[in-house]
């Protein structure tokens, strides 16, 4: 049984390996474009008065790092993972809708250059500038959002770009939530499975609970501005403070999306190179989910200033505080698990001490913004960028970067170097603390955050200097890492199927995995399979065929419709919404009476 | 849909016992739920603050919306004898359930441009006010779903026709069947609050 080659073979594929390098690909490509982003607003800032940028595409530039990092890189970063990790770590042979996974991804990359098209654009709609991109800031507050406040094209870019990748998001929480429950092998229970497996539940959970929040939320927003409705305007006794709420509601939910995977990741890793078993797993998987169950409930802490009034403030104050208990349980059973382990300081523990590490600094910042005094001081200062980049860089990117180096060799059967990682695990955390602890100081001192310049007399110039040093420090590590990946296509070390000595069933699988993942899908009797029933779980060579799905262009063709449908809306013409719904039809149709088994 | 649908609920055994398809359909209706909770909730966070009229009282017709919903609840019905007829493998019935409930959700989606068109005439439009604002976005976002229930059993009525619709995909149906229903509840939420429980402005 040879897998298929070819551009066709990828273009219509709908196995969730295959799916999960695209990701992975695509996903990474968004971050570089996320990080150059940041390096030309670290170079405007990296002097007062500085002017390689000027204002308005300075505005666009932090809309679209923030834009891009969270729904373009860490969210699909996470879901390559899912994508290739999740059905092995199971013992299943695919997700549970192969071709609604292809459909999640096509349109996931759809939305994605639909977004960053606007860069180029201007033209088109007589903007008098080449680009039109999104420059509303990643949370898009209304009503500087509406038409009367932007009138270009810029943020119609934005929403409908989110529209489009909220459709991805819902469509591949569906099929992990139905995946994991449904698809597990023989005596997988629940309690059997993978912490990462758990925290891809979990974020699966609030992926398709948090999506239809902003969806309507955006679709308020481009109701007021293609249709003059009213949901966000003063005038006519609308309340822009509707949207925050919305947008929050959704978005706190978001910020746990963007760090469980990562404390998933770290939770596979910290066993594997401490010789042990997680400490206390039922208490990190119980954790986990209180997290997301909390996490519903915290989102008015984004909204302090807005002056909700004092039962409000307080109410959510003491949840957000209250939130920080199942985190610091995990933390505090990450670290009882290396205790007393046979540790083996590899890339992937690097990276994933690291993240505890940089989490704690993170998360403790996180603690100070639940006090409202505190907050109100601290509110749209340097000091929130902070933090919001201790938890996601130092969290999240370190947490993937884990998760990257411990599953390398699972995905393309070569180690990456351990040199190589270690000088790029160095250069990133120096360069993380250097660009991003100096912003608590610069945000107390005051300098705001989003504005394209700052004063000498401020005070902060050369705190921004050094921040800038260390940006670019990241940019120099990130260098090192594409450098490893690409010796290590030809150079790199063959990993065998288990090069980690990891316990859970993805290890079992050869590295890279056959097309139909297992021979024979593995009987499971415990949560450790690999050290503690090696034999149980092992591998023969197939006994005859084994199905795997066919290809399938539709899942491409349906997920065309919808940036299609957004290009009909933004330029004004009607007969391509036509067009796209029938597209639309079309896709859905030939998918729905398409002979296929899975 | 028929081909795939039938070896996919037979050939697989599930962890949970249960078709995963039913299962995601199920998590659909969930996350549906949070979308129309988000909306019901903004209408009525709204419902006090238009500031001009036309207000809810002087325009709504709850006889007449009263009869929608009574269609609509009806054709729920037809819905259920649908897919028992589907379950007992008799087509003939099947048929006519099916074109039933299509016919039961065109009534009341004609019934919603009727009452839309009646509305803009006597100046309640999108623009006009909060409750414009609110209402339409609203029930046209329930109107958009009965259309995509009518153009859903409306293929499997062809299917039917064409013999290729049988017992072997009652569960298709069956989720056919829970939309439908789901719609059908989420309609009677809406006529609750926003025919039956009108906020009075004092014009």
């Amino acid at each position: 049984m040879t897998e298929p080659t070819g551009l066709k073979s990828w273009i219509t594929t709908v196995d969730h390996k295959r799916i999960g390098k695209l990701y992975f690909w695509t996903a990474f490509c968004f971050f570089l474009v996320g990080g150059i982003e940041a390096l030309l607003i670290r170079s405007q800032l990296a002097q007062p008065n500085g002017h390689i940028v000027d204002a308005r595409t300075y505005n666009e530039l932090f809309t679209m790092h923030g834009t891009t990092m969270i729904f373009l890189a860490l969210m699909p970063l996470s879901v390559a993972f899912f994508n290739f990790i999740v059905p092995l770590q199971i013992g299943a042979r695919d997700v549970a809708f192969p071709r609604l996974n292809a459909f999640s991804y096509w349109v996931f990359l759809l939305g994605g250059i639909f977004m960053n098209v606007s860069w180029f654009v201007g033209p088109l709609f007589h903007a008098g500038r080449l680009s039109v991109a999104p420059n509303g800031g990643w949370f898009g507050y209304a009503n500087l959002t509406e038409r009367q406040y932007s009138i270009g094209p810029n943020i119609d870019f934005w929403l409908l770009g989110l529209q489009i990748l909220g459709v991805s998001s819902l469509a591949g929480g569906f099929n992990f939530v139905i995946t994991i429950l449904n698809l597990r092998a023989p005596g997988m229970k629940m309690m059997r499975l993978p912490v990462f497996t758990w925290m891809t539940l979990v974020t699966s959970f609030l992926l398709i609970t948090a999506f239809p929040v902003i969806t309507v939320a955006l679709a308020f927003l481009m109701f007021d501005r293609f249709f003059g409705t009213n949901f966000y305007q003063l005038s006519a006794g609308g309340d822009p403070v509707l949207w925050q709420h919305l947008f929050w509601i959704f978005g706190h939910p978001e910020v746990y999306i963007l760090i469980l995977p990562a404390m998933g990741v770290v939770s596979e890793v910290l066993p594997t190179f401490s010789r042990k078993p997680l400490f206390g797993y039922t208490v990190v998987v119980y954790s986990g989910i209180l997290i997301a169950f909390m996490g519903w409930g915290v989102w008015s802490h984004h909204m302090f200033s807005v002056g909700l009034g004092p039962i409000a403030d307080a109410v959510f104050s003491s949840t957000t505080m209250l939130i920080a208990i199942p985190t610091g349980v995990k933390i505090f059973n990450w670290i009882a698990t290396l205790w007393g382990g046979q540790i083996r300081f590899d890339t992937p523990l690097l990276f994933a001490v690291g993240f505890i590490a940089m989490f704690i600094i993170g998360g403790l910042s996180g603690v100070t913004h639940a006090s409202p005094p505190a907050d109100l001081q601290q509110t749209d200062t340097y000091y929130v960028v902070a933090h919001i980049h201790y938890v996601l860089f130092g969290g999240t990117v370190l947490g993937l970067f884990a998760g990257m180096y411990y599953w390398w060799p699972k995905m393309t059967g070569r180690l990456l170097s351990e040199t190589l990682g270690k000088i790029h695990f160095w250069g990133m955390l120096i360069g993380m603390n250097i660009a991003f602890f100096p912003m608590h100081f610069i945000g107390l001192l005051g300098m705001p955050r989003r504005v394209y310049t700052y004063s000498p007399d401020l005070g902060v110039s050369t705190m921004n200097l050094v921040s800038t040093i260390g940006a670019f420090l990241i940019a120099v590590s990130m260098l090192v890492f594409i450098w490893n990946v690409i010796r290590t296509r030809t150079k790199g070390k063959i990993a065998g199927d288990n090069p980690w000595q990891g316990a859970t069933l993805e290890w079992a699988t050869s590295s890279p995995p056959a097309v139909y993942n297992f021979a024979q899908i593995p009987t499971v009797h415990s949560r450790l399979p690999l050290w503690n029933e090696p034999e149980s779980v092992a591998q023969k060579a197939p006994s005859g065929h084994i199905h795997v799905p066919d290809g399938s262009w539709w899942p491409l063709v349906s997920a065309a419709g919808l940036p299609l449908l957004a290009t009909s809306l933004i330029s004004g013409q009607l007969w391509l919404a036509f067009v796209a719904a029938a597209v639309l039809l079309v896709g859905i149709f030939k998918w729905g009476f398409e002979p296929f088994e899975v | 849909m028929s081909h795939a649908a039938a070896t996919h609920t037979e050939g697989h055994h599930t962890s949970m016992g249960l078709d995963s398809r039913k299962m995601a359909f199920w998590a659909f209706i969930g996350s549906e739920c949070l979308l129309f909770a988000t909306l019901i909730s903004t209408y009525l966070i709204y419902s006090h603050r238009s500031i001009q009229g036309p207000y809810p009282q002087q325009i709504l017709n709850i006889p007449f919306t009263s009869f929608s919903t009574f269609d609509l609840l009806m054709s729920s019905l037809w819905m259920v004898l649908a897919l028992a007829a589907v379950q007992r493998n008799d087509m003939k019935w099947a048929k006519v359930w099916l074109m039933g409930t299509v016919i039961g959700g065109l009534i009341f989606l004609l019934g919603q441009v009727w009452e839309f068109s009646h509305f803009v005439e006597h100046g309640l439009t999108l623009q006009r006010n909060l409750f414009g604002t609110t209402f339409f976005v609203l029930t046209g976002t329930h109107g958009a779903h009965v259309f995509v229930g009518v153009l859903w059993l409306f293929t499997l009525w062809v299917r039917a026709m064409q013999g290729k619709l049988t017992s072997k995909n009652a569960m298709t149906v069956e989720i056919t069947g829970l939309y439908w229903h789901f719609v059908d509840v989420i309609w009677i939420i809406i006529f609750t609050v926003v025919y039956l429980i009108q906020p009075v402005y004092h014009v």
